[in-house]
């Protein structure tokens, strides 16, 4: 039987009007990478905090391999460890004091905490800048520390609140190294994050949250199966009347049209003559098409049906996780 | 990246122990004591502050001040610079508290699995110390200046001991501030407005015989003028207050010990509770 490191069941928490969380259940099997993908907003790291003992619930419960995360929250500190998103480094020490003060303080001796900084620091690249004040840290460079803070010592259980969120490409690139080589040892790993992309390069298991709800889990290719068929994406020459009426036969989904109306977006049936279709029904309408694509649906395809977002949002959206995904695919190989 | 080595389970064994208590303390007073390296201006308090006032004090109000029963103000004055410079450094716990409280260390703090008090209890100590350092100004000023003690070594120390534990127990009340208010900003002005009355309505600098009757009463009864009382005494200097009826100030040895001891016992877990309160969401 498999072990469940994480698991929550209807965890509920209200800060004054807003319900931060509205029940949510999780269980992530040990040495499994779960993602939990939402936008700003969606509850995130209210949900990191509470696994993480930071806040109480209140409602439902959770337990960290094991312990309950409010009546033994002190077992389930000395099996985590925690990046959060806004650092918590201190910035008048430098980085070796810092990580020798984690170190010191989660019960290492002195001398293991020296050894143990001493290798942390070099591990993340670090080491040049050692005895330099983080206050004049790069924002790579202190997500680097801040990790690397929360390895100290070695926990089972990781959580990673946004991790690469505001990192430049080349930062991202070693961020998500650092995340693979943990995951190869068999670390599990709770990672919050906005880009589809990271979660699906990195996750075994993704849970989708939008208000403080769950609205959709599964592996990524799960997820994709789920919104159904292939995605068409048609741009016209010109915006065209009757473009949206000549499609509407062969779609299995409402049409989004893009703001300047030389975008159409909708689900297709997959099937061998799709593209063919497509373009004698827009000809036959008199409509010119200057590029069709057709390809299964990509997790932000998946993540725009669930949350409604607009079809002007995902556009806007979608071109900027294109800028996203190169630099990450440049990263990942 | 360097290739990683296969995950050695390094985790420490749970320890609740005393040692590693003290160890956390160490640690975090250490931290302390670091950021004042970083910014030594912080300081000013207990060392720019101390012989600024003596100075003042000394050769400004001193030359108008009449003992009653006798006795030269600079060897009157040395107990008293040393509870009203000790009094609102205190301040300085409010502060730092609030700071620590404001940043995102906190967070960092709070998943690790250490004692929640030695945060609160490594603050304490890194105060103590800087209280120290302000003793030192004070009595260096002194004897520059003229005062001398006259009483056994032990007593001296006594003398030194009574104002510094007065002042260890005045950051449980201060920490309490630090901890209640928004900002750091705020945290100093509150507890400026608290301190600085506490340290001049009192025999400090002045003797009380001359004060309106309340302000007699409160004085007497201050907390500050009972350690005064008692380091004056120990010090062998001139200490006006032996001839007040007030049971303090017949017992001022007792009533500083009363004071000191009880403030800890009262702030000290209020510290700690409100400490918990503010830090859980």
């Amino acid at each position: 039987m498999e072990t469940l490191m994480i698991e929550a069941e209807g965890l509920t928490k209200r800060y004054g009007e807003t319900q931060a969380l509205g029940g949510i259940d999780l269980a992530v099997p040990a040495g499994t990478v779960l993602g939990l993908l939402g936008p700003n907003g969606a509850g995130k790291t209210t949900a990191v905090r509470i696994l993480t003992t930071l806040a109480t619930p209140d409602g439902g419960g959770a337990r960290i391999a094991g312990h309950d995360v409010v009546r033994e929250a002190r077992q389930v500190r000395r099996s985590i460890g925690v990046t959060a998103q806004d650092t918590t480094l201190d910035e008048a020490l430098t980085g070796r004091q810092n990580l020798r003060m984690v170190a010191e303080l989660s019960g290492l001796r002195r001398s293991a905490a020296v050894a143990r900084t001493r290798e942390l620091l070099d591990r993340f690249e670090l080491t040049y800048a050692a005895d330099r004040l983080v206050k004049g840290y790069s924002g790579g460079m202190r997500r680097r520390l801040d990790l690397a803070a929360g390895l100290v010592t070695h926990p089972p259980v990781l959580f990673l609140d946004e991790p690469t969120t505001g990192l430049d490409p080349a930062s991202r690139a070693r961020m998500w190294e650092v995340i693979q080589e943990l995951i190869a040892q068999g670390t599990t790993l709770l990672l919050t994050t906005q880009y589809l992309e990271e979660a699906d390069a990195l996750a075994d298991q993704i849970v989708v949250v939008n208000h403080g709800r769950i609205i959709a889990s599964g592996t990524a290719s799960e997820l994709k199966a789920a919104t159904g068929g292939a995605r068409l994406e048609v741009t016209l020459t010109h915006p065209h009347p009757g473009a949206l009426a000549a499609l509407r036969p062969l779609t299995e989904s409402q049409v989004d049209v893009s703001r300047d109306g030389r975008r159409l977006r909708a689900s297709v049936a997959t099937g061998a003559s799709v593209a063919t279709a497509v373009i004698r029904a827009l000809d036959a309408a008199g409509a010119l098409v200057d590029d069709v694509v057709v390809h299964p649906p990509s997790l932000d395809d998946v993540f725009f049906a669930l949350t409604g977002a607009s079809a002007q949002a995902a556009d806007a959206a979608a071109s900027a996780e294109d800028v996203g995904s190169d630099q990450l695919q440049g990263v990942s190989r | 990246m360097t290739a990683l080595a296969p995950a050695a389970v390094t985790r420490p064994a749970p320890s609740d122990s005393l040692r590693q208590r003290l160890h956390e303390v160490t640690v975090l007073t250490r931290r302390n004591l670091l950021h004042i390296r970083r910014e030594p201006l912080q300081l000013s308090d207990v060392t720019i502050q101390p012989v600024l006032f003596s100075l003042l004090f000394v050769y400004v109000f001193g030359s108008g001040v009449a003992l009653p029963g006798g006795g030269s103000y600079k060897d009157f004055a040395l107990s008293g610079l040393l509870a009203l410079n000790l009094t609102t450094a205190a301040s300085g716990t409010a502060v730092g508290l609030a700071t620590d409280i404001n940043t995102g260390t906190i967070d960092r703090f709070r998943t690790l699995p250490m004692w929640r008090a030695s945060m609160l209890v490594g603050r304490s100590f890194s105060d103590i110390l800087t209280a120290v350092l302000c003793l030192l100004f004070v009595a260096g000023t002194g004897l520059a200046i003229g005062w001398r003690p006259d009483a056994s070594a032990g007593g001296v120390v006594v003398g030194f001991a009574l104002p510094l534990l007065f002042a260890y127990a005045l950051t449980w009340v201060t920490a309490c501030l630090g901890i209640l208010s928004a900002d750091p900003e705020s945290s100093q002005g509150l507890g400026l407005v608290l301190l600085f009355p506490l340290a001049i309505v009192s025999n400090a600098m002045v003797p009380t015989q001359g004060m309106p009757d309340v302000l007699q009463a409160i004085a007497d009864w201050n907390p500050v003028s009972a350690v005064v009382a008692a380091s004056r005494d120990q010090f062998g200097n001139p200490n006006p207050s032996a001839s007040l009826d007030s049971w303090p100030m017949q017992h001022p040895l007792a009533a500083s010990l009363i004071w000191s001891l009880g403030i800890i016992a009262v702030f000290a877990p209020l510290a700690a509770t409100l400490y918990t309160r503010r830090t859980r969401d």
